[in-house]
């Protein structure tokens, strides 16, 4: 290879790319700082960036116990939110892409085209309507108002329809099904080991959407008991900003509380990163 | 649910052995596959997206009950300044934020195809990492770090002995809010774009250095064309979702000393009419024309990249 042409620019890209990588670190960078402060250092006016003092271990036992715990009861509804409504949007999204890629039924294109129209309805124009029309049938203040509008997600299914289109092979199916197994065990045993990457992809992406969810949850829960970590500490930030944290700085728990809930999906993104990169390619490359 | 059909002639399935009975009845069970799904539509879009627009089309007063309204809820929203001003500012803010994050996105993508090594992956790790981070608490940590009183760009400023920006002013709101949507996305985008990079056949880039050209012409010249479908898709997405502008500013509210108004962005807006002042008929009216606005702006966007080829040919 021509060496000598192309290290300089490689040198300048790289800086560029550590300036790209470190700007996009900071936040995180003093969210870890920031968890280690007491109340005084975190508003001290030297050194936001830098460590003042370990108070990480007491910060926790704090986030844990405040208001008889109730941080730990939102991390197990965010859980319970993102889980069921994450993995229910997969299963939804998955048999309905292979549907939509493996079988020629009639009016198969209308309604896919009205899939793709709805994926540019922006959905929170629906939180609205959708709380009035559960508060109707009493769903509205519980996990139900969460977990199932969760489980829609049209673009899940634009994508899983690709993958499919993608990755499975006809002749495959149809192997199958001259060896006598059913539609169902087909796509099982055949269809679903071969989606796999995609399958993973829309999961992580479902879980991520639900887990992150704000609005929804915000509108349909009244309960602080059935909050999820967003509303939760959306909740604490405001009484902190209203100076009702009855005496102790909820400021602190707010920070430690913020960097606890990112750590489980950094780290599903970290452990599944070579499936989820996969995936993304073929929903963008179509 | 078998669609009974004995003459259908356009279901090219190879290899198949079947009467075109079976045939027709085999792909009728694709009904089953898609029902969970279509329960699911029907019930979270089509019935809100429709209720939506029948309260709309309602008014509810406190002495005169609920009556027929037609189109006055529209009337209203349209000629309310509220509205008005919140629409403008999300139309304002997509037009910069969306080119600023495709521009990073693009960037860094392009950078890290042409790196490889620990600090690649580091980056492209970092890059990413904001999406998996919820916009509530993106925004809170960006708070905290414009703080006037303790944040890193009062200590610089004052390092640097001049008055530090407070980012969350009346006069920089529109520059905070971008640098903190910047930040949470374009990691998001930025894996899209690297992911279709990485499925391009690396022959073509020889191809092209053997015709002499350069690593920054195969870039601009080879490889942004190659991903187009690609930034379509991304384009799109920033724009339904920059239009529809929520959590930043609703959590930023508290601590922006009243900057971000009760109706600073047309869903802030709604939700504003519709929890605080029980006005259901009137915000769902505000959600019908937002959406409305949403996917016109993206309808017209998709005609005129349409015959780039894109995402819904």
């Amino acid at each position: 290879m021509n060496n000598a042409r192309r290290t300089p620019r490689h040198v300048r890209a790289k800086l560029l790319l550590l300036a790209l990588a470190g700007y996009f670190l900071v936040p995180v960078w003093w969210l870890i700082v920031a968890s280690t402060k007491n109340a005084e250092g975190l508003f001290a006016g030297t050194g936001t960036l830098w460590f003042n003092g370990f108070h990480l271990f007491d910060n926790l036992t704090d986030l844990f116990t405040y208001n008889n715990g109730e941080y730990l009861r939102w991390l197990g509804n965010s859980v319970l939110y993102a889980f069921a409504g994450g993995i229910g949007c997969t299963v939804v999204s998955v048999l309905a892409g292979y549907g939509f890629a493996k079988f020629h039924f009639r009016g198969r294109n209308l309604v896919f085209a009205m899939v793709l129209g709805s994926v540019m309805v922006p959905l929170t124009a629906l939180v609205i309507p959708t709380f009035v029309l559960m508060s109707n049938v009493g769903l509205i203040d519980t996990v139900w108002a969460v977990i199932l509008p969760s489980l829609l997600s049209p673009f899940a299914v634009y994508l899983m329809r690709v993958y499919a289109g993608a990755s499975i092979p006809d002749e495959l199916l149809d192997a199958a099904r001259i060896d006598g197994a059913g539609e169902f065990r087909t796509f099982w045993r055949v269809a679903l080991p071969l989606m796999r990457p995609g399958v993973i992809t829309v999961m992580l992406l479902s879980i991520v959407s639900t887990w992150n969810n704000f609005f929804l949850p915000l509108t349909v829960l009244s309960s602080s008991k059935l909050y999820p970590l967003t509303v939760g500490i959306g909740l604490w930030e405001q009484l902190a900003s209203g100076n009702n944290g009855g005496g102790q700085s909820l400021w602190n728990l707010i920070v430690v509380g913020s960097l606890v809930s990112i750590i489980p999906l950094i780290i599903a993104f970290l452990t599944l990163q070579k499936y989820w990169q996969g995936g993304l390619a073929v929903g963008s490359l179509k | 649910m078998a669609v009974q059909t004995t003459t259908n002639a356009a279901s090219p399935v190879t290899g198949e052995a079947a009467t075109p009975r079976a045939s027709a009845r085999r792909h009728g069970i694709g009904w089953l596959f898609i029902l969970p799904f279509l329960v699911v539509f029907l019930a979270f879009l089509v019935a809100p997206l429709a209720y939506a627009g029948y309260l709309s089309l309602w008014t509810k007063g406190l002495a005169t009950g609920t009556t027929f309204a037609g189109l006055d809820n529209y009337t209203r929203a349209f000629h309310d300044p509220s509205f008005r001003k919140g629409l403008w500012f999300v139309l304002r803010f997509s037009l910069v934020v969306i080119p600023l994050q495709v521009l990073v996105a693009l960037v860094a993508a392009l950078l890290l195809d042409e790196i490889t090594g620990r600090l690649a992956r580091f980056a492209r790790l970092t890059i990413f990492l904001p999406y998996a981070i919820p916009a509530v608490l993106g925004a809170l940590m960006w708070g905290f770090l414009y703080s006037p009183s303790f944040g890193p760009i009062e200590q610089i400023s004052s390092f640097l002995n001049v008055q530090a920006p407070f980012l969350l002013s009346r006069g920089n709101v529109f520059y905070g809010l971008l640098n903190v949507v910047t930040w949470q996305w374009s990691g998001y985008y930025m894996i899209i774009i690297y992911a279709a990079l990485k499925g391009i056949d690396s022959s073509i880039y020889e191809a092209a250095r053997i015709d002499g050209a350069s690593g920054r012409q195969i870039a601009l010249r080879v490889k942004v064309p190659l991903v187009r479908s690609a930034l379509v898709l991304i384009l799109v997405f920033s724009l339904i979702g920059t239009l529809q502008f929520f959590v930043e500013p609703q959590i930023l509210r508290p601590i922006a000393n009243g900057t971000i108004t009760p109706d600073f962005t047309p869903n802030i807006y709604a939700y504003e009419m519709a929890f605080n002042y029980a006005q259901f008929n009137y915000a769902s009216a505000i959600s019908f024309a937002l959406g409305f606005v949403v996917f016109a702006a993206v309808a017209v966007f998709m005609f005129a990249t349409r015959k780039r080829g894109s995402l819904f040919t």
